[in-house]
């Protein structure tokens, strides 16, 4: 049994001690919002917060979230920058196909927490291990520094 | 291959025409009814307007619009409703769309089928959406003007409410029920374009909201009470088929319900049913299969390449698929000769391929992301033994599709595994199983030789165009296929638009076994690689500017040379760039649409880096300008991932990539800028999926070669 909190909630879960993070959010409860894209933290599509930090939770084994606060996109904009991020997206209707946009939030939100005005460069660094196959990087970049309140779109 | 789905697209185009006929002659009420029988209580209560397959509109002033197009990224959830609102004069705020379920009134009017493919959904639903956005419109009119006994020509409609004499008014909603009783009209007037209020705008996309909060339901993302998921492990050589398995550790695994055989369209293979993902991959990693990798077990892109090249300078005639003139009659001043070559391909769709399927007692219900409900329906019923009418396909979300969705693997097994386990089942593809499941883009060799005169115009182009046939065994082959040439292997260079004399272009076939398929703009990607590479070294050899030599052979060619203008004043083309930096351009008519890309490059550590892209578009009349531009990004980021790092390679009959690091795609810090310049057009709408996608590999190319000097004949690009 393994016990952390889920967007605010306690959870205990059963499940084989290497399963990853990822497959306990959608599998066990239900949290479809997470994506799995490729299982090995090369894409992104999986980001969630632990501990307000940005993680992959498709290498994620659940034993390390024990005691641990997750966030997912489900809960992401009860955060101001999570919400300032959402809102922004929307606005530039950034998503296409909109698969890997859970991920690419998730982790634009954990950068604009830590730096709240970030250069090109740094969102290059925060947001490269986040593919997106409908190519919206351009769009991402725009929602990112809207929401940071940095540029008018 | 086996064929799958034998479709008889002339049956089911006189079908769709007779339905259509009805469509768009004159609504005929109760001409609603898409879902079949067996799974109706699921479609709620039957609003009292529904005047046609695409519109209800309830007593509470709802119109909901019913799209038969799946959402990939393309916008058509938003687009297709677009065009009904605006002759209906809805009142978008009260708009909403459902996905269309598999039924007959759904079939693509030019494919015959129900399907997303082809960048046809606006295009083919531009004229019979609006007709039945006015037919409902006149119908509402109708019914306010006999309710208030005024004639229908005093009337207005805004707002989703139709305004009578001395202020009256009704909503949509209010005379819903009334409408419905009324006749269908006989013709329907459209609106003049120049009175459009929401074609032409950029409306917000519908499916936005729920795609950044988490809630859009994507096909991996169906849930069933009692559901399995099912992860296969698929013979790793192309043809392969299991000799014999060991479960037992496999079924150790705590979560573990059933190992099962399967066999999909293309390989055989076996898989393990758990209660959740993990507990299935893990048994799928424990299983012990012995193989038997048959006759491709010792293929290698090696060894296709030297057949494909050597079939491209042999003496063997090919099909021919255009002549003009003599080639062997022009006597040039000059030859040019080259030979290119592509490699094949995967979709890497961000969602993996699955699909959830039920075969209960009486019916299959299907739960996938998928461009082909028509095809699938067909496929699902076959493979339980049921009529077509008792396969309800639930359509979701697309994590992409680029073609890809449109094959049958996903579905086939996952019917074939919910039938033998009796229960609702999921497959679903890790991303190595997913990049390692064929339906590759084609491999491709050409050869190109051309002619100058002493003045440096073009004389003469031979192409010998080797590649597979991809609609072999797709059940398509009677609509792709025209005098055994199959279309996609040739379209992008047998449309060359460049006034050449003589020209020859042949198709040699080249089968190699490897199943490919349809990938974001088709033939295209491959040959206006070969086509638009090939005028800028015939450009080269003249002595001329690639703008100026490629204007002056478009002369009776408006649109072409239209884009190809505003690209290159777009860019600046000709102005001198900071040092290290150079231009490149390229130019493809596909899908209705015509697409010109201006590409700024440097090197950067010895590999290309593309800074800037400018591309000039003309689609025709634009339904919703910030999705066409989003599509025109979209596109060229496709063709940049795929020019500079897309190979799929073959080794002792095995896929060599696997997952995003040894099939890389283009990453946020490797963006170039993209600007798009579109054309303004009262044509009807192109394409706007895919003709962003071709020009762009040749610009780089191009780009490069004005930079270094050296012709980049192969992708993908290495320097």
């Amino acid at each position: 049994m393994y016990a952390f909190a889920v967007n605010g909630k306690h959870v205990q879960v059963d499940v084989l001690p290497d399963t990853p993070l990822l497959w306990v959010l959608r599998d066990s409860l239900n949290l479809t919002g997470t994506k799995f894209g490729c299982g090995i933290a090369m894409c992104g599509a999986c980001t969630v917060h632990i501990d307000g930090a940005a993680t992959r939770s498709c290498i994620t084994p659940v034993a390390s979230a024990v005691g641990k606060k997750v966030t997912t996109i489900e809960a992401v904009g009860n955060g101001k920058p999570g919400k300032a991020v959402q809102k922004a997206w929307t606005e530039l209707d950034v998503p296409q196909c909109g698969y890997c946009q859970s991920g690419q939030i998730m982790g634009a939100a954990a950068l604009l927490a830590k730096n709240p005005k970030p250069t090109d460069a740094d969102i290059n660094a925060a947001m490269s291990g986040n593919i997106c196959r409908c190519g919206t990087y351009n769009r991402i970049r725009a929602a990112i520094h809207r929401a940071a309140g940095a540029k008018g779109a | 291959m086996s064929k799958l789905f034998e479709i008889n697209t002339d049956h089911s185009r006189r079908r769709f025409l007779q339905a259509s006929a009805v469509i768009g002659g004159g609504l005929a009420i109760g001409v609603y009814l898409p879902v079949a029988s067996r799974f109706a209580q699921a479609a709620g209560p039957k609003p009292p307007f529904a005047p046609n397959a695409w519109i209800r509109i309830g007593t509470d002033n709802i119109v909901t619009v019913i799209v038969d197009k799946s959402e990939m990224g393309q916008g058509v959830y938003t687009s297709l409703p677009m065009l009904i609102a605006e002759e209906l004069d809805a009142d978008w705020s009260k708009l909403r769309m459902e996905p269309a379920p598999a039924a007959p009134e759904y079939r693509h009017p030019w494919f015959g089928v129900q399907a997303t493919g082809g960048s046809t959904s606006v295009r083919s639903m531009w004229q019979p959406l609006r007709e039945a956005g006015a037919a409902a419109r006149a119908m509402l009119v109708a019914a306010a003007a006999a309710t208030w006994n005024v004639d229908a020509g005093a009337l207005k409609t805004t707002m989703s409410t139709v305004i009578g004499p001395n202020g009256r008014k009704a909503t949509y909603g209010q005379l819903a029920t009334q409408a419905a009783a009324l006749p269908v009209p006989k013709e329907v007037q459209l609106k003049d374009p120049k009175n459009f209020k929401i074609i032409g705008q950029s409306i917000k996309r519908l499916d936005t909201p729920d795609k950044v909060n988490g809630r859009a339901k994507f096909g991996i993302d169906a849930k069933l009470p009692g559901l399995l998921t099912a992860v296969v492990a698929r013979a790793p050589v192309v043809g392969g088929t299991v000799v014999r398995f060991n479960a037992d550790k496999a079924k150790a695994i705590p979560g573990v319900k059933m190992v099962l055989p399967v066999k999909g369209p293309v390989s055989e293979g076996v898989a393990v049913l758990a209660d959740d993902f993990w507990a299935a991959k893990q048994g799928r990693d424990a299983l012990e299969i012995q193989w038997n990798h048959g006759a491709k077990a010792a293929l290698s892109t090696a060894s296709m390449q030297q057949d494909m090249r050597q079939l491209a300078d042999s003496g063997t005639d090919g099909l021919i698929a255009r002549k003009e003139g003599d080639i062997a009659a022009a006597k040039p001043a000059k030859t040019v000769e080259a030979v290119y070559e592509v490699p094949y391909l995967a979709h890497a769709t961000m969602e993996p391929m699955n699909c959830t399927a039920w075969v209960k007692p009486g019916g299959v219900e299907v739960w996938v992301g998928t461009q082909a409900q028509g095809s699938d329906q067909f496929g699902a019923a076959q493979i339980a033994g049921v009529k077509l009418e008792q396969v309800k396909i639930n359509t979701l979300l697309l994590g992409g599709g680029f073609g890809r969705r449109f094959a049958p693997d996903f579905l086939v097994e996952a019917v074939q595994l919910s039938k033998a386990a009796a229960a609702p089942v999921k497959v679903i593809y890790t991303r190595e199983d997913d990049t390692r499941a064929y339906y590759y883009r084609p491999m491709a060799t050409c050869k190109i030789t051309g002619g100058l005169d002493k003045h440096g115009k073009p004389v003469s182009l031979h192409a010998r165009m080797v590649c597979d046939s991809l609609a072999e065994g797709t059940g398509m082959e009677a609509s792709i296929i025209k005098d055994r040439i199959d279309h996609t292997s040739v379209e992008g260079l047998n449309n060359l638009p460049y006034a050449v004399p003589n020209l020859q272009m042949e198709w040699l076939k080249y089968s190699p076994g490897v199943r490919t398929w349809f990938w974001r703009s088709v033939g295209n990607t491959q040959n206006i690689f070969f086509a638009e590479s090939f005028i800028d070294e015939m450009a080269h050899e003249a002595g001329k500017d690639p703008v100026a030599f490629r204007r002056g052979l478009l002369a009776k060619q408006p649109r072409h040379k239209a884009v190809l203008e505003l690209a290159a004043a777009k860019a600046s083309w000709g102005r001198v760039l900071p040092a290290g930096r150079a231009h490149g351009i390229a130019l493809a008519e596909s899908f209705g649409s015509w697409v010109a890309e201006v590409a700024e490059v440097s090197l950067e550590n010895g590999k290309p880096r593309v800074h800037r892209v400018v591309v000039a578009a003309d689609v025709g009349t634009v339904v919703n300008p910030d999705t066409v531009v989003a599509q025109l990004e979209s596109a060229v980021v496709f063709g940049l991932s795929a020019a500079l790092f897309g190979k799929i390679t073959f080794k002792d009959g095995q896929v060599e990539q696997s997952n995003f690091h040894d099939y890389p795609v283009l990453r946020i810090n490797e963006m170039p800028k993209i600007e798009v310049h579109l054309v303004k057009s009262a044509q009807a709408p192109g394409g706007v999926g895919e003709p962003g996608t071709p020009p762009i590999a040749p610009a780089v190319v191009n780009a490069l070669f004005a930079l270094t000097g050296k012709r980049i004949r192969s992708l993908p690009i290495v320097i």
